[in-house]
């Protein structure tokens, strides 16, 4: 490691620490804690949403994908911003207006039953573990592949940081983080594709052209289907992708941090533009990688393509530019798992330990413990299992969070918000039957149990023939919901739908005394 | 219900039932619906035309072909339809505003 990318390495870890300290001191109460008091601007909290959203996956795997499969890489990206669409006609006003915390907070709006909310915190954990786990993996191969460090010590480091930054800085010091590696993230993505399309003679249709006989694929490369083969699983891939953002709760939870639904709605106008920009600018990346690098290159230094980005930027702008995108990584890394842990940390302390246990009677002081104990908790619960994970599949992780979340979370969202009929079964229903669907429809797949010998952790036959389960777990999740609702009849201690269709319309809250 | 309950609580069934509430949702709806249908539509075409059909094949510019630029149009979408979504709601907050201040705060 040379002194160049220790100097850039030292830089961006304490200017996080830095941010951390300054908001440390303004986090005394559960709100600063959890939502950063609500005190984010739109572009603060879009900035935000961006930096928590375009994770490791997003920077390092649409770029390997791309530059190994081509078109097919790139419909993560088209799925992955369609996806806000969704949250922004959907979503994003009326669980603002709804929620206060936790997304749990939002369906707890209209059912007070407490077994309505211990269903959505366990999704919640469940969607964060799966996720945080992904991340975690991955973040311990790059800082392996990029500083020789030992797996476990990389994971420790990321997993350290991380825990700082929520234990003492809460949601503001989360809010920066995210917000600085957004920037960081930008920069070092508009720099990489701009030396590449200098490379191309800024000939963007050209670069296409050169891109026939860059790859061993040949043409195929400018084409859909090199890893997509069968259409039902390439359609159940983008269900998940397009749906699961709206039930992804470090996501939904980013909402809570502005004071208003008019300012979560600009928040999100905001992250459109800069994950759109940033998306386009996948091309860049993967064509660059698959053109100066070389897919033998790329394989070589890891299988699944995740280094293609750092490499590029190496063979383009020399090792201060691959230090900086290495550094880039790794803060992307660090903001997307603190966004994570804060939003399991959530559905512990504030929904399972203070709206379940102890009945919402709980003082500031003992809400904002809770929250530190339970970020302490979920930290200490997803190093250990990452430890033992180094071989699991990144990408089958994260696609699993995103289908657990539009499968289990996103049915009773929308009909909390948008169906009068809806009641507390419809919603138990379809929370569980949507979140064991895809993990019993997953142990069934070719994730599990895989013909390849050291695919999975199987050898043999799948039973059940898809990747990824969402073209059947969200339907399940949907129909559960609505037979739930029609066999049952509403429950005492529900909400008037005419309450909550206001809020969720207007904003309106009662002043609280 | 005595005089002191109802200068602090909000009858929402009654809200609801006024005129101005349920043109709100109305044109909320009317609006929002034909959108949402609209960007799953074309979201799905995609796939379906990539997997079943070879009309995206063909190359469209230079070598870039159809599913490029197809692709590109989904993001061009997304960008149009949220700002469509912006000056439209903001017509929708003058009208909550109005509500708001008829019936709950007097």
């Amino acid at each position: 490691m040379s002194s160049i990318s220790i100097i850039i390495f030292i830089g961006v870890i304490g200017l996080t620490l830095g941010i951390t300290y300054w908001a440390a001191k303004q986090t005394t109460t559960a709100s600063d804690f959890y939502t950063a008091g609500s005190s984010l601007t739109g572009w603060q909290n879009g900035m935000a949403i961006a930096g928590d959203y375009l994770s490791a996956a997003s920077f390092l795997g649409i770029a390997g994908a791309i530059s190994l499969n081509g078109f097919d890489g790139f419909y993560y990206s088209v799925g992955w911003l369609t996806a806000y669409l969704v949250v922004l006609f959907l979503v994003a006003e009326p669980l603002r207006n709804l929620g206060k915390f936790t997304m749990a907070d939002m369906i707890g709006a209209r059912f007070h039953a407490r077994k309505v909310r211990g269903a959505a915190a366990l999704n919640t954990i469940t969607i964060v573990l799966f996720y945080m786990l992904a991340q975690l993996v991955g973040a311990g191969a790059l800082i392996k592949l990029l500083f020789g460090l030992e797996y476990w010590l990389s994971v420790l480091l990321v997993g350290f940081m991380m825990t700082v930054y929520v234990l003492f800085g809460g949601m503001t010091a989360t809010s920066w983080v995210q917000i600085v590696k957004a920037v960081l993230l930008m920069a070092g993505t508009i720099i990489i594709s701009f030396l590449v399309l200098l490379k191309f003679n800024f000939n963007f249709v050209g670069m296409f052209d050169a891109m026939r006989n860059a790859t061993p694929h040949g043409e195929a490369f400018l084409h859909s289907g090199v890893v997509y083969k069968d259409p039902i699983g390439l359609i159940s891939v983008l269900i998940a992708l397009v749906l699961g953002t709206a039930g992804l709760p470090h996501i939904l939870m980013r909402f809570f941090t502005v004071k208003d639904a008019k300012t979560a709605r600009s928040s999100v106008i905001y992250a459109v533009w800069i994950i759109g920009l940033f998306y386009i600018l996948t091309i860049f990346l993967g064509f660059g990688a698959a053109k100066f690098v070389g897919v033998d290159a790329i394989v070589a230094e890891n299988a699944a393509g995740n280094m293609a980005a750092p490499m590029l930027a190496g063979v383009l702008g020399g090792e201060a530019l691959e230090s900086f995108v290495a550094a880039v990584a790794f803060a992307t890394i660090l903001a997307v798992v603190a966004g994570l842990v804060l939003s399991g940390a959530s559905a512990i302390a504030h929904d399972l330990y203070g709206e379940i246990i102890k009945k919402g009677k709980v003082t500031e002081k003992q809400q904002v413990n809770a929250a530190r104990i339970a970020s302490l908790g979920v930290s200490f619960i997803s190093i250990l299992l990452a430890l033992g994970a180094e071989k699991m599949n990144v990408a089958f992780l994260v696609s699993l969070a995103f289908c657990i979340a539009a499968s289990a979370n996103v049915p009773t969202i929308l009909f909390t918000i948008y169906w009068k009929r809806f009641n507390t079964t419809g919603a138990i229903a379809s929370m569980l039957t949507g979140l064991f669907t895809a993990l019993i429809l997953v142990a069934m797949s070719p994730n599990v149990i895989n013909p390849v010998e050291g695919a999975a952790f199987f050898v043999g036959n799948p039973i059940f023939p898809f990747e990824n389960p969402a073209i059947i777990s969200v339907p399940a999740g949907f129909l559960a919901a609505i037979i739930g609702t029609l066999v049952s009849s509403k429950a005492k201690d529900e909400i008037s739908y005419e309450e909550v269709k206001f809020k969720a319309e207007t904003g309106y809250k009662e002043l609280e005394n | 219900m005595n005089q002191g309950q109802n200068e602090k609580t909000v009858d929402y069934a009654k809200i609801i039932q006024t005129d101005e509430f349920k043109s709100l949702v109305k044109r909320k709806k009317k609006f929002a619906i034909p959108y949402v249908i609209f960007f799953f539509v074309v979201f799905f075409t995609l796939p379906i035309l990539t997997s079943y059909t070879s009309i995206l094949e063909a190359r469209a510019i230079g070598w870039m072909t159809w599913t490029w630029v197809y692709a590109f149009g989904i993001f061009i979408m997304v960008w149009v339809l949220t700002s469509i979504y912006m000056n439209k709601a903001k017509e929708f907050d003058e009208n909550v505003e109005e509500i708001i201040k008829k019936y709950v705060v007097k």
